[in-house]
């Protein structure tokens, strides 16, 4: 996060995409599984409610496409950035 | 043919093929022992990771202990699972990139320091020692029910197994087992959970079931489940936990899932940089298929098992304990289940005992005290068989349970050896030593940890689950913290990550052997494992990530009164941002 070399821009667009990601990442698991679930009682899934499917399978489902959106993310950039591995 | 001879057949033809698979594939270098010289596509080495990954405690105990306590254990799925993004955002790109086997190899290059290489080794031993007593527990439990033997003769023989397959292949020989491990162990999870929805929900996806509609009742399945447990003076299934223990504990998963050195190891036998993101990516498919399915198979066999011992419902008599049912005769050779007739009128009674609300109704019923005892990780191997499903399916699950415990086993192990043989004695006591008397020394080391892990695995500090998750908090505070902070800061330098690592270490140690006995070695604890002793409320098990805040704080206020480290340190984090020019795996 202290960096100053001629990649710095890459370096910054990946931590961007990483505080992006992380912020989801908070919000479904500890948010709308934990912590928001009295607040979110009221929306009715299945038996039982929002945050109680966001704790057993919610998070899990948008876990997976974070790593996948942040794997094409980054190749993208990887390729902008003339970083890439080819 | 008869039960066990199937759990026999089913159990035995699984490790044929994994034998099989490893001698077809025997690791013959060094190189080749710790990682498989990096020629693993991305969507097989997400299967193998996910197979080293969904331990004993995934396969076994996680559904039992969703199933006691609902809600408020979804923690474990969370956390299992949540960690992952981590380990693909913060990590593994660039410890591929950084190309070397081991996790002490990059703490010791990147801190520029055998000291800190040392502690990475320590840390590393403590943390795997602790996740291998849970398998121990887990693999006994499996082999003591198809074997039908006392639970401790089932840990001897399961060390024994472990031993003879560990040792045996090394890392090369463990992906494509380990491939094997988890189809046999996806499929013996997946199927009991199938026909039980089915039973239940008329739904033939769990996942969907477990929010279906209970075919019986009519009820949705989550309300009938609330209602038949609450009429037993448990706590409703769906019910609010405490929000500050779920947050650590999840947090502690979490964290610990990115610091699980075996879990890392994997992301170095990726060709490329691109492919450990993928890597990652995969691995999480694969473990959601199981931890999707894992809610639904808690639920469904909490509802089974209660309807087992009331037929007629929960407010009509209790079954008699004559008329049992047949998965209970033969759990209870295996001591895992236990029945007294408290108040002697030879029926048994499946209530919560604790709690005081409900002393008034157990009274009136002519209850005195909850009857049997049920070890909540035999939960997901008795499934098929309180479910009435067809032996092949009871043999299957057995076989799967191993596949489990085994696949994980022997990447701990094998990450524990490479850091003996490896980091501490090629690298640091012995460099002149042969790649021969290297290997031999991988292979002592590993017997030693099997060893530990089973006596310390014959008193276990809690089910294989739980004694799982104190390596998570161990790994939590240690291993992911001075990674982390070797690959964003370019400041941190040798005395920071030293001084961090051994606060976490030292912090979370002490506090969970307080709790749970030094080296968990039972009653040499110094203060009862109860919440009323715990400071601040925080459970042991969720300390993680009170260890990892007080290793980063360390490491930064030691790191900003030290010198900053040389140009080539700064040069090698500079590079490692970077997934350009990523060459293979060396090992110097």
């Amino acid at each position: 996060m202290d960096d100053k070399s001629s990649s710095n821009s890459y370096w910054k667009a990946n931590i961007r995409i990483i505080w992006i990601c992380m912020a989801i990442w908070t919000t479904v698991s500890y948010g709308f599984g934990i912590l928001l679930r009295p607040a979110l009682s009221g929306i009715k899934v299945g038996g039982s409610d929002l945050g109680f499917w966001f704790a057993q399978q919610g998070s899990i489902l948008v876990f997976i496409a974070l790593i996948f959106g942040y794997a094409i993310y980054m190749n993208k950039i990887d390729r902008e950035f003339g970083v890439d591995e080819n | 043919m008869d039960q066990y001879t199937l759990n026999l057949l089913m159990v035995g033809a699984s490790f044929a093929l994994y034998i099989g698979i490893a001698i077809w594939s025997r690791a013959g270098s060094t190189a080749e022992f710790y990682a498989a010289s990096q020629g693993v596509h991305p969507v097989t080495n997400g299967m193998a990771t996910a197979a080293d990954w969904m331990s004993a405690a995934s396969f076994i105990s996680m559904a039992g202990l969703i199933a006691g306590v609902g809600y408020a254990n979804s923690t474990y799925l969370m956390g299992w699972t949540g960690g992952y993004v981590l380990l693909a955002l913060l990590l593994a790109p660039y410890l591929r990139k950084f190309g070397k086997f081991t996790v002490p190899q990059f703490i010791g290059d990147r801190f520029y320091s055998n000291t800190a290489r040392l502690v990475g080794v320590v840390c590393l031993i403590i943390i795997s020692v602790t996740y291998v007593i849970g398998q121990m527990t887990g693999a006994g439990v499996a082999f003591s029910r198809f074997l039908e033997v006392q639970v401790s003769t089932g840990l001897w023989i399961a060390s024994a197994v472990v031993f003879a397959y560990a040792v045996l292949g090394g890392m090369k020989g463990i992906t494509y087992t380990q491939v094997a491990q988890y189809v046999v162990l996806i499929v013996a999870y997946t199927i009991p959970a199938i026909f039980i929805s089915l039973q239940l929900t008329g739904n033939a996806l769990p996942p969907l079931g477990l929010f279906g509609t209970h075919t019986e009742s009519g009820l949705p399945l989550l309300q009938k489940l609330d209602a038949v447990v609450t009429d037993l003076g448990f706590t409703a299934y769906t019910a609010q936990g405490s929000m500050l223990n779920m947050t650590l504990f999840t947090l502690s998963l979490m964290i610990g899932t990115a610091g699980l050195p075996h879990v890392i190891i994997r992301f170095f036998t990726v060709p490329k940089v691109a492919d450990a993101r993928w890597s990652a990516g995969w691995a999480l498919v694969f473990i959601a298929l199981l931890y999707l399915t894992a809610p639904a198979v808690g639920a469904m066999a909490r509802l089974n098992i209660i309807d087992t011992i009331y037929p007629k419902g929960t407010q009509a008599e209790s079954v008699l304990y004559e008329e049992r049912a047949d998965w209970m005769k033969t759990w209870e050779k295996t001591g895992l289940i236990k029945y007294e007739d408290k108040n002697g009128d030879g029926r048994i009674q499946l209530y919560n005992d604790k709690a005081a609300g409900f002393a008034a109704t157990a009274e009136q019923r002519g209850w005195k005290g909850n009857e049997l005892t049920i070890n909540n990780d035999i939960l997901v191997l008795a499934n098929p068989e309180i479910a009435q499903l067809p032996g092949w399916v009871i043999g299957l699950i057995a076989a799967g349970g191993l596949a489990a415990a085994l696949s994980t086993a022997a990447g701990l192990l094998l990450a524990i050896s490479s850091a003996i043989s490896h980091d501490l004695i090629k690298c640091q006591l012995k460099p002149d030593i042969s790649e021969k008397g290297e290997l031999l020394a991988a292979r002592i080391s590993m017997a030693g940890a099997i060893l530990v892990a089973t006596l310390l695995g014959l008193n276990p500090p809690g089910f294989a689950a739980q004694t799982v998750a104190l390596a998570f908090g161990l790994a939590a505070a240690t291993i992911f913290p001075v990674l982390m902070m070797g690959i964003f800061s370019k400041r941190m330098n040798s005395a920071g990550a030293i001084v961090g690592m051994l606060v976490g270490l030292i912090t979370t140690c002490v506090y969970l052997f307080t709790y749970l006995g030094w080296f968990f070695i039972p009653g040499t604890n110094l203060l009862e494992n109860v919440p009323a002793n715990y400071m601040f409320g925080i459970p042991p098990s969720a300390f993680g990530p009170i260890g990892a805040l007080l290793n980063f704080a360390a490491a930064y206020a030691v790191s900003s009164v030290t010198a900053a480290p040389p140009k080539d340190v700064q040069d090698l984090v500079e590079s490692i941002r970077v997934p350009r020019g990523a060459g293979s795996a060396v090992a110097h």
